[in-house]
C-alpha cells in the first residue's frame, strides 16, 4: 500500500508526460490525476489506521560503499503519515483544480501542448514530495530535497516564455543551492560522527552529539549545535525563511495552482518536516533551536509587515505563506515539534485553499492579478467568495477564545503562541501577536479589496467576471471542510495532553503522579530515564493545581516519532499558560479585522493618504524591506562582476589567448622551423646527427652531476 | 653445438629459405615467380611467427650467451613477423600492377626479417651489430628498389649514407663499452656498470649506442632521413618501414638498455626520456606542414616512436610492458592505415596528397569509417585500442617518476592529433568540388583495413591477450 502511495505520482507523471501522445492530451490528464487520487485515498487510509509504531519498509538496496550502506526504504511514523496526506490530499485536488485552470492559458498559442506537461510535472513533484517524507535516512531524503527543487524549478518557470519567469525560476533554484549546501554540510557532518545517514542510528547517537566537539572552519562547536544549525540553514532556503526568502514571491510567476501546490502546502513546509524529523538532534542543541526560534519569530513578523501593503493578489497570500511558516519554525524551536506539525497541516488546507481561491478571482478576471484592479466582486463569484471567506476566517483564527472550537487556523496558531509564552521565549510570542495582528489585517485588506467595494479597473473585464468551473469549486469544497474542521478534529491528537500526543505520535509516555511517586511506562525502562522522570515529576509538583496527573514523554532519540527531551515540557507550560496570554492572538485578530475594516469599508481614502503621510515606511514595506536590493547590491552583482572578470579576462584572454597564440602561432611557427630543417641535403643530416650526440652526452654529463 | 642450433632455428630456416629462393628464381624466368613467392614468404613467415609464439615459455641463451631466447624476445618476434608478412601481403597486387614487384623483394624481405629477429635476441654487441647490418643491408636496397626512380634512389642512398654514419657511432660506442667493461656479453657489462658507479667512457659508449639504436627506431635527432625515404620509397616499403622495423630496433634498444646496463638505469633514463620528448615534439610539430600523406606518416611514427620510448625511460617492468603493448598497437594502426594509403590512387596512379581526400565519405563511406577510426586511434582519442596505447605509457612515465615526461605527452598528443583530424576533416566535411580518388578496389587491402579497424574497437575488450603475453615478456626482460 505505502510502495503504491510512492510510486503512483511517479507512473502517472511518466505516463503523462511521455505517453501523451499515444493516449491523448486529456487521458494523459486523467491518468496523472486517477493515480493521485489513488494515492490519496490510500494515504488517509494509512494515516487513519496507522496506530503510532514506527514502520520500516525497504523497496531496495542503494548506496553500499566503504562504512557508507544504506537502503532505499520508507519509514512509515506518523510525522510521515501527516505529511502523506497532506501532500497528496492537496496534490490531487490541485491536479483536479488544474482542469479548470490550465485550460485555454493565454500564454499559449492555439495548439501548442502544455497541460500534460504540467500536470507531468505536478506528478513528478508529488513523487519527490513523497520521497523525502518517506525516507529512513539523510541521503534518500536529500534525494527528495532536490527533486522537489527541480520540480519547482520546472513550474515556477513554466511559463517560459515570460522572461520574468525564468528569472523567479532561477532565482528559485539559487536561492535554495545556498540552503542546500548547508543541508549538504549538514548531512556530512552527521555521517562523520556518527559513520551513518539512516535516521536510527543517527537518533541514536544523537545524545553523544551533544558531548562532541566539531572544528568547523574558525572554531570548535558543540557538535550538536552545529548540526543543527547546518540543518536548519538548509530548512531556511527550502522554506523560504528571512535572509534566504527572497525566492518565494518571485515564484508566483509560476501558475496559480503551483502555488497552491509547491509554495504553500508541501514544498515550503519541507524545511518544518526536517526540523521536526530531526528533534532528536534539536533536543540537544538549546542554542540551534534558540537561533530557529529567531528566524521564525523574525520571519513571521517581517512578512507579515511586508504582506500588508502588497497589491498583487497572490504575492499577499506568498507573504502570508512565508509569515505561517515562520510560525511553525517558532513552535519547532521551542520544541513543541508537534505545535509546528499541526500548522503545518492545518495550514495546507486553508492556504491552499487561498490561492486556489485566489487562482479561481484571477480566472475569473482574466488573469489581472492586482487587487487594485477587483472590488465588488462577491455577486459575481459567490462560491469563491465563500471558500476565500473560510480561508480568511481560518487563517486569520477565528473561534471562540478559551475553548476548542473554531476554524482551523484559530487552534493551530493559538498552540504555537502559547508555546512560544510557555517556553518563555517573550520575543518569540510577542512577535507571533504583533504578525497575528498584521495577518488579520492584510488578510480581511485582501477580501474587502477584492469583493467588496466598487468595481475599479478594466469594465470590460468586471463585465465579464465569471463563477470559474465545477472542476475549480470542487477542491475549493473539500479544502474548506479542512479549513474549517481540521483544527478541532485533531487538536487533541497534537495538543491536548501528555497521553494523547505521546500515543498519536507513539512516543512513550512516564506518568507521575502528583505525589511524586513514579512508575515509568512503556518502553522507558532504563534506570536513568526513571530516574530523570523523577526528577521531572518532583520538579513539577508545584503545578499540580488542576490536580490531573502529570504526564511527561519519556523514550530514547528515535523512539516514536519525535523526540522530546525529559526537561522538555514545553507543553504543559503552555497548558498552563495565563488567560490573557491565551486570548493574546484573538484580540490581535480583532484588532487587525476592525484597522482592515476601517481602511477599506469605511474610510477607503484612509490607505492612501496614510501611504502619502507615511512616505518612507511605505516604501520601506512595498519594496519588502529593500532585501532584494541590498542582495542585488552585496551578492548579485559583484558575483555577475567576477563572472564576467573570469568569463573574459579568465577565460576569453588568458585561457583562450594563450591556447589560440600557441595553437596559431607558436606551433605554426614550429612547424615552418621543422621543414626548413629538413633541408633534402644530406649533410645537413650528418650534421644534425652529430649535433644531437653533443647534445646527449653534454645533457647525460650535466644530469650525471646532480 | 646442437642445442645452440636448434634454438636459431626459425632463422636457419628463414634463412635457407631465402637463398632457395634467390637460387630458383634465378634459374627459373626471373620475375614471373614473384607473386607466388611474395605469398609464400607471408605464409612462412606467418608459420614461424606461430612457431616462435607457441613455443614453451622457457628462457634459453645460446652460442655462449650472444644468442638469447626469452619471453621478450619471442613477443618481439611474433609481433614483428606478423607485420612484415602483414605488410607483404598488402604489397603483392600494388607492386605488380606497377610492375615494380621483383623477386629479389621477398627475398631481402626475409633476410631483414632474418636481421631483427637476431636483434631483438642479441646478448652481445656482436650479435647485436650482426643482425642491425643484416637489416640494415637487406632495407638500404629495398629503399630504392625501384630503380628508375629519383626519388626511391636518391631515398636509398641517402639511407645508406646515413645509416652507415649511424652504424660507425655504435660501433664506436661498442667498442667504447668494449674497452671499460673488458667484455661485450650483455652479462658481463651489467656487472661493470652499476648506477653511480659507470665510467665516463661507458657513459660515452652508452650515449653511441644509443645514438645508433636511436637512429633505427628514427627518434629525434636522428630521425631526419625518416620523411625523405618514406616519400621516395613505394608505398608498400615505406608501410614495411614503418612497422617490422620499428619494432625490432625497439626490441634491441629495450635489450641493451635493460640486459647491458640494467643496474644503472638513472644513467640512461634521463638521455632516453629527452629523445622521447623531442620526438614526441618534432613528430607532432611537423607533421601539421606535411600535405604528403606519407609523410606524413613518417613524422607520425617519429612521435609515436618517441610514446614507446616513454614507456622505455621509465626503466620500470611495467615500463617495457608499456612499450610492447604501444608497439603492438602502433603497428597494427599502421597496417591498417598503410593499407589504406595503398588504396589512394586516381586513373590508375598512386595519389598522396592529402587534399585528394576531400570528401572521400561521400565516395566510399564504408572506408572512410574505417580509416576515421584508424586516425582517431593514432591520435589516441578514447575508446580507440591507440588511447589506452597512450594511457599505458603515460601511466608508466609516470610511475617511473617522469611525471613531467607524461604531462609534455599528453601536450604533445593535443598538438599531434591536429593532423590526423586534419584528415578526417578533409573526408567528412571537405571541399565538395576538389578531385577526388577513384578505384582502389583491392579486397586484399580492404581486409586490412577493416580488420585494423576492427581491431581498433573490439581490442579494448581484453587487447586480444596482448597485455598479459606483453607482461610477461617484460618481466622475462627486466630483473
Amino acid at each position: 500500500m505505502e510502495l503504491t502511495i510512492l510510486f503512483a505520482p511517479l507512473v502517472g507523471a511518466i505516463l503523462c508526460g511521455f505517453g501523451w501522445r499515444v493516449f491523448g492530451e486529456t487521458a494523459a490528464m486523467c491518468i496523472a490525476t486517477g493515480l493521485l487520487f489513488l494515492s490519496a485515498l490510500l494515504s488517509w487510509v494509512v494515516f487513519l489506521s496507522f496506530d503510532g509504531t514506527t514502520e520500516t519498509i525497504q523497496i531496495l538496496r542503494w548506496i553500499e560503499s566503504g562504512s557508507l550502506s544504506t537502503d532505499w526504504a520508507i519509514r512509515l511514523d506518523r510525522l510521515t503519515a501527516i505529511m502523506l496526506i497532506v501532500i497528496t490530499t492537496v496534490s490531487s485536488l490541485v491536479h483536479l483544480y488544474s482542469f479548470g485552470y490550465m485550460d485555454h492559458d493565454p500564454q499559449w498559442k492555439g495548439g501548442e501542448s502544455y497541460k500534460p506537461r504540467f500536470f507531468a510535472y505536478l506528478s513528478f513533484f508529488t513523487f519527490a514530495m513523497l520521497m523525502l517524507v518517506t525516507s529512513n535516512n539523510l541521503v534518500q531524503m536529500f534525494f527528495g530535497w532536490e527533486g522537489v527543487g527541480v520540480a519547482s524549478y520546472l513550474l515556477i518557470g513554466f511559463y517560459y516564455r515570460k522572461p520574468s519567469a525564468n528569472a523567479a525560476a532561477i532565482k528559485a533554484f539559487v536561492v535554495n543551492r545556498v540552503g542546500d549546501f548547508g543541508f549538504s554540510l549538514g548531512i556530512f557532518a552527521l555521517f562523520m560522527l556518527t559513520d551513518s545517514i539512516r535516521f536510527d542510528d543517527i537518533f541514536a547517537a544523537a545524545p553523544g552529539l551533544a558531548d562532541t566537539q566539531l572544528s568547523f572552519l574558525w572554531g570548535e562547536w558543540n557538535a550538536a549545535n552545529l548540526i543543527a544549525i547546518l540543518l536548519f540553514i538548509g530548512a531556511m532556503g527550502k522554506s523560504a525563511q528571512l535572509l534566504l526568502h527572497t525566492w518565494l514571491p518571485d515564484a508566483m510567476e509560476g501558475p496559480t495552482p503551483v502555488s497552491a501546490l509547491i509554495h504553500a502546502a508541501t514544498m515550503v513546509t519541507a524545511g518544518v518536516f526536517l526540523i521536526c524529523r530531526m528533534s532528536p538532534i534539536m533536543e540537544f542543541a538549546p542554542e540551534a533551536t534558540m537561533f530557529i526560534t529567531f528566524i521564525g519569530a523574525t520571519t513571521a513578523f517581517f512578512a507579515a509587515t511586508v504582506g500588508l501593503v502588497q497589491t498583487d493578489i497572490k504575492r499577499v497570500i506568498a507573504y502570508s505563506t512565508c509569515s505561517q511558516l515562520g510560525y511553525m519554525f517558532v513552535a519547532a524551536g521551542v520544541g513543541m515539534y508537534s505545535a509546528a506539525m499541526f500548522h503545518l497541516l492545518t495550514h495546507a488546507f486553508f492556504k491552499a485553499m487561498l490561492f486556489l481561491g485566489a487562482g479561481s478571482v484571477i480566472h475569473a478576471m482574466h488573469h489581472e492579478q492586482d487587487m487594485t484592479n477587483y472590488g465588488g466582486l462577491r455577486k459575481k463569484i459567490p462560491y469563491t467568495f465563500a471558500a476565500m471567506m473560510i480561508g480568511t476566517l481560518a487563517i486569520t483564527g477565528v473561534g471562540i477564545p478559551l475553548t476548542h472550537i473554531g476554524f482551523a487556523g484559530f487552534l493551530s496558531k493559538d498552540a504555537i503562541i502559547e508555546s512560544a509564552y510557555g517556553a518563555g521565549s517573550m520575543y518569540g510570542f510577542w512577535m507571533l501577536v504583533i504578525a497575528a495582528a498584521f495577518t488579520s489585517f492584510y488578510s480581511w485588506r485582501l477580501i474587502f479589496l477584492t469583493f467588496y467595494g466598487e468595481a475599479r479597473g478594466d469594465k470590460h473585464t468586471h463585465d465579464h467576471a465569471h463563477e470559474s468551473p465545477m472542476v475549480m469549486l470542487i477542491p475549493l469544497g473539500v479544502l474548506s471542510l479542512g479549513a474549517i474542521f481540521a483544527g478541532m478534529v485533531w487538536y487533541n491528537s497534537f495538543f491536548g495532553h501528555a497521553d494523547q500526543v505521546g500515543k498519536f505520535y507513539g512516543i512513550p509516555v512516564a506518568e507521575a503522579a502528583a505525589d511524586g511517586a513514579a512508575h515509568v511506562e512503556g518502553a522507558a525502562d532504563s534506570h536513568g530515564e526513571a530516574a530523570a522522570t523523577e526528577e521531572h515529576a518532583t520538579a513539577e509538583g508545584g503545578h499540580g493545581a488542576a490536580g490531573e496527573h502529570h504526564l511527561a514523554f519519556a523514550g530514547k532519540p528515535g523512539e516514536g516519532a519525535l523526540y522530546m527531551g525529559p526537561d522538555n515540557h514545553v507543553l504543559e507550560d503552555a497548558h498552563a499558560s495565563p488567560v490573557w496570554v491565551k486570548v493574546s492572538p484573538f484580540i490581535a485578530m480583532l484588532g487587525g479585522f476592525l484597522m482592515a475594516l476601517w481602511f477599506y469599508i469605511w474610510n477607503p481614502t484612509l490607505p492612501a493618504r496614510l501611504a502619502e503621510n507615511q512616505r518612507p515606511l511605505y516604501l520601506f514595506l512595498k519594496n519588502k524591506w529593500y532585501f532584494d536590493e541590498l542582495y542585488d547590491v552585496v551578492f548579485v552583482r559583484p558575483t555577475k562582476w567576477i563572472g564576467r572578470q573570469l568569463w573574459k579576462k579568465g577565460d576569453g584572454d588568458v585561457i583562450d589567448g594563450t591556447l589560440n597564440g600557441v595553437a596559431l602561432g607558436i606551433v605554426p611557427f614550429l612547424t615552418r622551423l621543422a621543414g626548413r630543417a629538413q633541408s633534402g641535403y644530406i649533410f645537413t643530416y650528418a650534421f644534425a646527427m652529430v649535433i644531437g650526440i653533443a647534445v646527449l652526452i653534454t645533457w647525460m654529463t650535466l644530469g650525471g652531476a646532480n | 653445438m646442437s642445442a645452440d642450433l636448434t634454438l636459431i632455428l626459425p632463422e636457419i630456416v628463414l634463412a635457407v629459405f631465402a637463398m632457395l629462393g634467390l637460387l630458383g628464381a634465378v634459374y627459373t624466368g626471373k620475375d614471373a615467380l614473384a607473386p607466388a613467392l611474395v605469398w609464400a614468404t607471408s605464409a612462412l613467415l606467418v608459420l614461424v611467427a606461430l612457431w616462435v609464439g607457441l613455443a614453451a615459455p622457457e628462457t634459453h641463451t645460446g652460442f655462449g650467451g650472444m644468442f638469447i631466447d626469452d619471453g621478450f624476445s619471442r613477443f618481439a618476434k611474433v609481433t614483428l613477423l606478423l607485420s612484415a608478412a602483414a605488410v607483404l601481403a598488402m604489397s603483392e597486387g600494388y607492386m605488380s600492377a606497377r610492375g615494380l614487384l621483383r623477386f629479389e623483394y621477398p627475398i631481402l624481405i626475409t633476410l631483414a626479417v632474418v636481421g631483427m629477429m637476431v636483434m631483438v635476441s642479441a646478448g652481445d654487441l656482436m650479435s647485436l651489430y650482426m643482425g642491425l647490418e643484416l637489416q640494415s643491408l637487406a632495407l638500404y636496397v629495398v629503399a630504392s628498389l625501384r630503380r628508375d626512380s629519383i626519388k626511391s634512389t636518391e631515398a636509398g642512398l641517402k639511407y645508406f649514407v646515413l645509416g652507415a654514419l649511424s652504424s660507425g657511432l655504435l660501433l664506436y660506442g661498442a667498442s667504447l663499452i668494449y674497452g671499460y667493461a673488458g667484455t661485450t656479453l650483455f652479462s658481463g657489462i651489467i656487472q661493470t656498470a652499476q648506477t653511480g658507479d659507470v665510467s665516463l667512457g661507458m657513459l660515452f659508449g652508452l650515449i653511441f649506442v644509443i645514438s645508433g639504436l636511436a637512429f633505427k627506431v628514427s627518434a629525434v635527432p636522428f630521425h631526419m632521413w625518416t620523411p625523405d625515404v618514406y616519400e621516395g620509397a613505394p608505398t608498400p616499403i615505406t608501410a614495411f618501414f614503418a612497422t617490422a622495423p620499428k619494432v625490432a630496433a625497439m626490441g634491441l634498444f629495450a635489450r641493451v638498455m635493460h640486459d647491458a646496463f640494467g643496474n644503472a638505469v638513472g644513467d640512461w633514463q634521463q638521455v632516453v626520456a629527452l629523445i622521447s620528448l623531442l620526438s614526441m615534439f618534432l613528430g607532432a610539430i611537423a607533421a601539421i606542414g606535411q600535405t604528403n600523406i606519407k609523410r606524413l606518416m613518417a613524422y607520425s611514427s617519429i612521435a609515436h616512436m618517441g610514446y614507446a620510448l616513454m614507456g622505455l625511460a621509465s626503466g620500470t617492468v611495467f615500463g617495457v610492458q608499456a612499450m610492447l603493448v604501444y608497439l603492438a598497437i602502433y603497428v597494427t594502426m599502421n597496417v591498417g592505415t598503410f593499407a589504406f594509403i595503398l588504396m589512394m590512387e586516381r586513373d590508375g596512379q598512386p595519389v598522396v596528397d592529402v587534399a585528394s581526400l576531400n570528401m572521400y565519405s561521400k565516395r566510399e563511406p564504408g572506408k572512410a569509417l574505417a580509416m576515421l577510426v584508424l586516425l582517431f586511434s593514432l591520435a589516441g582519442v578514447p575508446p580507440m585500442l591507440g588511447f589506452f596505447g597512450k594511457l599505458y605509457v603515460l601511466r608508466a612515465a609516470y610511475e617511473g617518476g617522469l611525471a613531467w615526461l607524461a604531462i609534455a605527452g599528453v601536450v604533445a598528443s593535443v598538438i599531434g592529433a591536429f593532423y590526423y583530424l586534419r584528415i578526417v576533416f578533409y573526408m567528412y566535411f571537405g571541399d565538395e568540388n576538389a578531385e577526388g580518388l577513384d578505384g582502389g578496389k583491392s579486397p586484399v587491402l580492404w581486409g586490412f583495413l577493416m580488420a585494423s579497424a576492427v581491431v581498433m574497437v573490439l581490442g579494448i575488450i581484453n587487447m586480444f591477450g596482448v597485455e598479459g603475453a606483453a607482461a610477461a615478456a617484460a618481466a622475462s626482460l627486466v630483473n
